[in-house]
């Protein structure tokens, strides 16, 4: 049952080098990835640069997300009161088996043998449509770019935008094929397109009688839910069935109603680039005749808040802003990190919730080049613990001088003052290499790391530099 | 079951063994902007396409008619709060599974950011169906209402059990990332401010 006997395999996929390399290859998938990581880089600075107090934002958001991991236990248990006083019932699971199983079996005691999804990352973590068709119950995934990826019987490969891999003569044919009663004579113009799964989803918000959630927010001390959503799916599922079940991984909350007054203004901007998105759902206990139920997931999370360096991952609120901005993810795409968190807080969350013996190569998934850091609306420093966490990698398998190497360059890195020192050291570097682009050796214990390979000469400007100003 | 609840509670506890002391918040951001402006409002709405009139309080029935009438609708739905007058007896409707529109009023609306919040236990707004099914919403939103920021609503929504934020129509980007408004909510969204 211990999930680092078993890791999800949902947060683990073949090693990153080898399923990058076939994703470099595919020239439709990363001229879509480049044009949409592209204009939403654009719409969020924009976005952002709009709001006056954003660095203040920021800071909140951290540190109310810190605060929550700091008494989580408490504040897990004020939300289990103040969600059964409302009238809900919450179940507890351990791991992604637990879950998925917990929700299998209110499912089928409801009689049903179809449910409607709202997207979320928690019940992908948890592989649940696999545990339910198994319990022979089908989940129709309504969330637009979830939907085209489930007809495709395909693998989401964005946080925000999961079918970004697709083009719309593909979905066409997929909505041909695929979705029943469908004008045969389908054209591919995205409004065509989502309004033929208007039509079809329709008559699925209507009929079908539980819902699945996750929750971006929940707040403990009033044991409201929150999800924030663009297409109005959210909504459909949230208020029309008359079972609805949420997914919430324990990291998801917040002290207060108060403190959404930072989330709301974080989370859109730098998710989708939308000063707000269109619908926001916030729903208190049981509303209007129904029946709600809540799982809470742990499934790694306190492996994760066990490590001090580690911990701060679980900020992530998931607005996918520095999958957007990474140079890597750029022309990877998401299905490389065979995991269902992609980009660099997928490199640095994956291993973790699984145990980094489990998933060795995501860590190394990165140039460091620090821009995820800049971007994440909850500052969360992700070059520093990719390499925190390429140490830990290091150290749980052979100890060699790699290892060392490493935890020396953890060490440089840990500090943001260190760090700019060691980058302008480099600078000098380059002129020691001016006659070869290579730098052959450093001193020990760096040297563990140019005995295998050759160090590039540090360029003139460094990338984080490049990145920002092009 | 409560061997899971243990279970977590019980890691959660071990995670923590030091007990890392919990950060205060700086609170160094706009908290409150006070009454927000109408102009930036009603702009922020046409950004997100969303259709704009502009009104007195004298004429606020005429507007939302005149509204009505331009759509051509012939079913609209109102919230049982809202004033019998809004909408005409030859074009009122009682099922919001058919009616092609919806009227309400709202509870809270933010100016920075051209956002409307319904709060479904309040009579004049509804509960939540009547304003997903039809395909337009139109929502008459009045001058002290309007707040500056998203802190200011935050607050005007404390202790509000069942909310909807709307921020324009329904859309989504998710084929080729082109924008297409209406997937599933009301594919218009109007809004009549009263000034
Ligand atoms: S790590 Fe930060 S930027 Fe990345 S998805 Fe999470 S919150 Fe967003």
């Amino acid at each position: 049952m211990t999930f680092l006997g078993m890791p999800s395999r949902n947060l683990v996929g073949e090693p990153f080098p080898r399923a990058a390399r076939a994703a470099l290859g595919n020239a439709q998938l990363r001229r879509n990835l480049a044009k949409a990581t592209g204009t939403i880089r654009a719409k969020r600075a924009s976005v952002v640069a709009e709001v006056p107090d954003w660095a203040g934002l920021r800071a909140a958001g951290a540190a109310i997300k810190d605060a929550v991991l700091a008494d989580l236990d408490t504040h897990l248990l004020r939300l289990e009161e103040a969600l059964t006083a409302r009238g809900t019932t919450v179940h507890w699971a351990r791991d992604a088996e637990e879950a998925a199983r917990v929700v299998t079996e209110l499912v089928t005691a409801t009689g049903t043998t179809e449910v409607i999804k709202v997207k979320s990352m928690a019940t992908a973590e948890i592989g649940l449509n696999d545990a339910l068709a198994a319990a022979g119950v089908r989940a129709v995934e309504t969330d637009l770019a979830e939907l085209i990826v489930q007809l495709g019987d395909d693998r989401p490969s964005h946080i925000l935008v999961p079918a970004i891999h697709r083009g719309r003569a593909e979905i066409r044919d997929l909505f041909r094929r695929e979705m029943p009663g469908v004008d045969p004579d389908l054209p591919d113009d995205p409004a065509a397109l989502a309004e033929a799964a208007r039509r079809y989803l329709r008559h699925k918000f209507t009929t079908v009688d539980v819902a699945i959630s996750g929750a971006n927010f929940a707040v403990a001390d009033s044991g409201a839910l929150v999800v924030v959503e663009s297409e109005g799916n959210g909504r459909m599922c949230l208020t029309l069935p008359r079972t609805l079940i949420s997914v919430v991984g324990i990291e998801k909350l917040v002290p207060t109603w108060q403190d959404l007054e930072v989330f709301l203004q974080l989370l859109p901007r730098s998710s989708t680039g939308e000063r707000m998105n269109p619908y926001t759902s916030v729903w208190t206990g049981p509303t209007e005749g129904q029946t709600s139920h809540v799982v809470l997931v742990d499934n790694g999370r306190t492996a994760t808040l066990a490590d001090p360096r580690g911990r701060a991952a679980l900020r992530c609120i998931r607005c996918s802003a520095c999958l957007n901005s990474c140079p890597v993810y750029e022309r990877t795409g998401g299905h490389a990190y065979g995991s269902v968190y992609p980009g660099p807080i997928g490199a640095v969350l994956s291993p973790q919730l699984t145990g980094v013996r489990h998933n060795k190569t995501l860590p190394f998934a990165s140039s460091l080049c620090g821009v995820c850091y800049d971007v994440c609306p909850v500052a969360i420093d992700i070059p520093s613990m990719l390499v925190h966490l390429r140490g830990e990698v290091a150290r749980t398998t052979a100890p060699n001088a790699e290892s060392a190497a490493m935890r020396a360059l953890a060490w440089a890195m840990s500090d943001s003052r260190r760090w700019a020192r060691a980058l302008r050291a480099g600078r000098l570097g380059r002129a020691l290499g001016r006659r070869r682009d290579r730098i052959g050796r450093l001193p020990p214990p760096l040297s563990a790391w140019t005995d295998a390979r050759d160090l590039p000469r540090p360029p003139r400007q460094t990338f984080r530099d490049w990145w920002e100003t092009r | 079951m409560s061997t899971a609840r243990a279970e977590v509670l019980r890691r959660v506890r071990a995670a923590l063994a030091h007990r890392p002391p919990a950060p205060d918040v700086p609170r160094d951001y706009r908290r409150s902007g006070g009454p927000g402006d109408l102009d930036l409002f009603a702009d922020r709405l046409r950004d997100y396409r969303a259709r704009v009139r502009l009104t007195t309080p004298d004429e606020v029935t005429a507007a939302v008619v005149a509204a009505l009438r331009e759509r051509g609708l012939r079913q609209v739905v109102a919230a049982p709060g809202v004033p019998a007058a809004w909408v005409p007896d030859d074009i009122r409707s009682d099922d919001h599974h058919t009616a092609g529109g919806v009227v309400t009023a709202c509870h809270v609306a933010i100016a920075e950011t051209g956002t409307i919040v319904l709060d479904h236990d309040a009579r004049d707004q509804g509960a939540r169906a009547l304003t997903l099914l039809p395909d337009y919403h139109l929502v008459v939103v009045r001058r002290e209402q309007v707040v500056a920021g998203v802190p200011d609503a935050v607050a005007a929504l404390a202790g509000v059990r069942t909310q909807t934020w709307v921020s324009g129509p329904s859309a989504t980007s998710d084929i080729e990332l082109e924008r297409v408004e209406g997937v599933h909510g009301p594919r218009t969204l109007e809004v009549v401010v009263v000034r």
